[in-house]
């Protein structure tokens, strides 16, 4: 019971956050509602057992990749953004039916996946230990790879970003 | 115990919603922010699907989208500050340069 | 229903008992620094200035709470709150003695070190609502500083997770029962030095104060701020400084071991974690500020390759300690 009351309060605030990013003007609001978001994403991850995802989440997403936005938005448009006309107006207001023809679609898609069988609740590995044997064994391949992407664009990001010296 | 459809399904919303938001913004930056959000909401879906199996698969597949989302977001906000000191203003439609 | 009320019990006396001990060591500090000034530090309010940091509470309480006209308000009412959990949050993994927490999670170590980087949030939020030039620069100076000092710090945090072979506060702990993993051959002080190092940037202390540099950006982030919402930054402040002493007695410094009976324990523990406290704190009282590119220098080209240097080498050492097989 309680499981299911946090479920839906951290939905609505998952949500929630959601439409904050989307239809607030000033993007440093949208950047903290995207900080509220990732925390009851890694909430909902808690709760599901997923413990090393949460804290990576919150590390990473959190920590890192929101601040890393809230920075460039400080570095660039301090205040003020999306002045003027906006010449694709007509356009743009095509963007509500399509997403409502995709939230359609999903849930065709949803309601004709079987979801009935169910598991025992008590078997589902989530510790960093099964994640971590899974990481060094079976995906060892995909987690070097990984290692070099990152690699990649850490040079990448110094190379885009650098002055020339004058 | 909350089913998984459950999480599915707030995932398939919070997909929905990063869409609409990459559609209507105008904001490089937000745009990019509505990019994480669907990010996210498909991790949540792969942990949920993970967890119905009983396998911490998902979970390691998660780990790869979070190592992905972190070099994107690197890259693409230094491609965005780089654009931004050529030309002082922040608006997608504007960079239509390279189209024909 | 009965371990919730267990668990919502335990919170409140850690909770009791994390501002209590926050609002004293203002006191242990300014004692401290005094000192080493030659000094007396404070002394009139009651025997020995003991009762001070409560005067400087009911000050702080009584002020006229001051909202800058042109601040962004709901963010600049919100980020004290929003600074203060986390600092309030890392409590809720250390155990104080065998058994004796709020909560002993498996991923305790990952679990404080992600409530610790959420402290930003509430330090730009502060520096971007106040609306203040000394403010936002203020904020910008810590984004740059905490990300590039947060990775030095979780890899030295890891040196003793790998060393004891767990995640969990208190297996660390208990694993240092024959040995403090500060004792440990040249990893244990290495990674130690590296830890309090990495511990003074993410306080933001001399000689890594550059976001408060009062010389130069007043007080940064907090300059807007009075009466009961400055009270609660500078808590939250004091209890991510002692929280973190805490994780440094517990990971290097055996935790509540001890001579004595076991129900001493707790306090071994608080004063080990007092005495990592005064040992930044001297560092704090003996140097002078640096500069920012010197910071973001001695992070990126010093301490993250020296520490992931650490890092492999403990691994190493585990590998060989334990054997073939494993």
């Amino acid at each position: 019971m309680g499981s299911v009351i946090a479920f839906w309060i951290l939905a609505a605030l998952v949500v929630g956050s959601a439409v904050g990013l989307v239809v607030r003007r000033n993007p440093i609001h949208g950047a903290l509602f995207l900080v509220v978001n990732l925390g009851g994403v890694a909430a909902l991850y808690l709760m599901m057992h997923a413990e090393f995802l949460a804290a990576a989440q919150v590390i990473v997403y959190a920590g890192a990749i929101a601040v890393l936005f809230v920075f460039a938005i400080m570095v660039l448009i301090p205040g003020k953004e999306e002045t003027g006309p906006d010449p694709l107006r007509a356009q743009r207001w095509l963007a509500v039916p399509l997403g409502g023809f995709l939230a359609l679609e999903i849930a065709l898609v949803l309601r004709s996946t079987v979801f009935t069988t169910s598991r025992s609740p008590a078997t589902v590995p989530g510790g960093v230990e099964a994640v971590g044997r899974l990481l060094f064994t079976d995906y060892l391949f995909p987690f070097e790879v990984t290692s070099f992407l990152l690699l990649a664009a850490l040079i990448g990001v110094m190379a885009l970003t650098k002055r020339k010296a004058s | 115990m909350v089913p998984e459809s459950h999480y599915v399904a707030l995932s398939a919303v919070l997909f929905v919603i990063g869409v609409v938001g990459v559609l209507i913004r105008r904001n490089p930056l937000v745009i990019f922010m509505s990019i994480e959000l669907m990010l996210n909401a498909a991790n949540l879906a792969l942990v949920a699907f993970g967890q119905r199996h009983g396998t911490a698969q998902g979970q390691a597949l998660v780990f790869f989208v979070m190592c992905v989302a972190a070099a994107e977001v690197a890259v693409g906000l230094a491609i965005i500050v780089s654009i931004f000191r050529m030309r002082r203003r922040l608006s997608v439609d504007e960079l239509s340069l390279m189209r024909w | 229903m009965t371990d919730a009320v267990d668990a919502f019990v335990a919170g409140f006396i850690v909770l009791s008992a994390v501002v209590g001990v926050v609002t004293y060591v203002t006191l242990l500090e300014r004692k401290f620094a005094a000192r080493m000034q030659s000094r007396i530090g404070p002394y009139r309010v009651g025997p020995h200035g003991l009762l001070q940091p409560i005067a400087d509470a009911l000050k702080l309480l009584m002020k006229e709470d001051i909202v800058p006209r042109l601040a962004d308000r709901v963010v600049y009412n919100l980020a004290p709150i929003v600074f203060l959990i986390p600092g309030m949050l890392i409590f809720a993994t250390i155990p104080f003695a065998p058994g004796l927490g709020v909560a002993d999670l498996n991923i305790g170590i990952l679990f404080f070190l992600a409530v610790s980087a959420m402290e930003i949030v509430g330090l730009f939020m502060a520096g971007w609502g106040s609306n203040n030039k000394y403010a936002l620069l203020s904020a910008m100076r810590a984004v740059n500083q905490i990300i590039s000092y947060d990775l030095p710090f979780i890899f030295t945090a890891l040196v003793p997770v790998l060393l004891a072979g767990s995640l969990r506060l208190s297996d660390i702990a208990t694993a240092q029962a024959g040995l403090w993993f500060v004792f440990y051959p040249v990893i244990g002080q290495l990674a130690f030095a590296a830890f309090i190092i990495t511990t003074l940037a993410a306080e933001n202390r001399v000689p890594f104060d550059i976001l408060e540099a009062e010389s130069e950006l007043v007080a940064g982030f907090r300059v807007e701020y009075s009466g009961m919402k400055f009270a609660l930054i500078q808590l939250g402040e004091y209890a991510h400084m002692v929280g973190t002493s805490f994780l440094g007695a517990l990971l290097f410094l055996g935790a509540w071991a001890g001579p004595g009976p076991a129900w001493l324990g707790p306090v071994w523990f608080l004063l080990k974690a007092m005495g990592v406290f005064l040992l930044v704190t001297w560092v704090r009282w003996s140097f002078v500020r640096i500069r920012v590119d010197q910071i973001l220098a001695i992070s990126w080209k010093l301490l993250l390759p020296l520490s992931l240097l650490l890092l492999m080498a403990t691994a190493l050492v585990v590998v060989l300690r334990s054997g073939p097989g494993v």
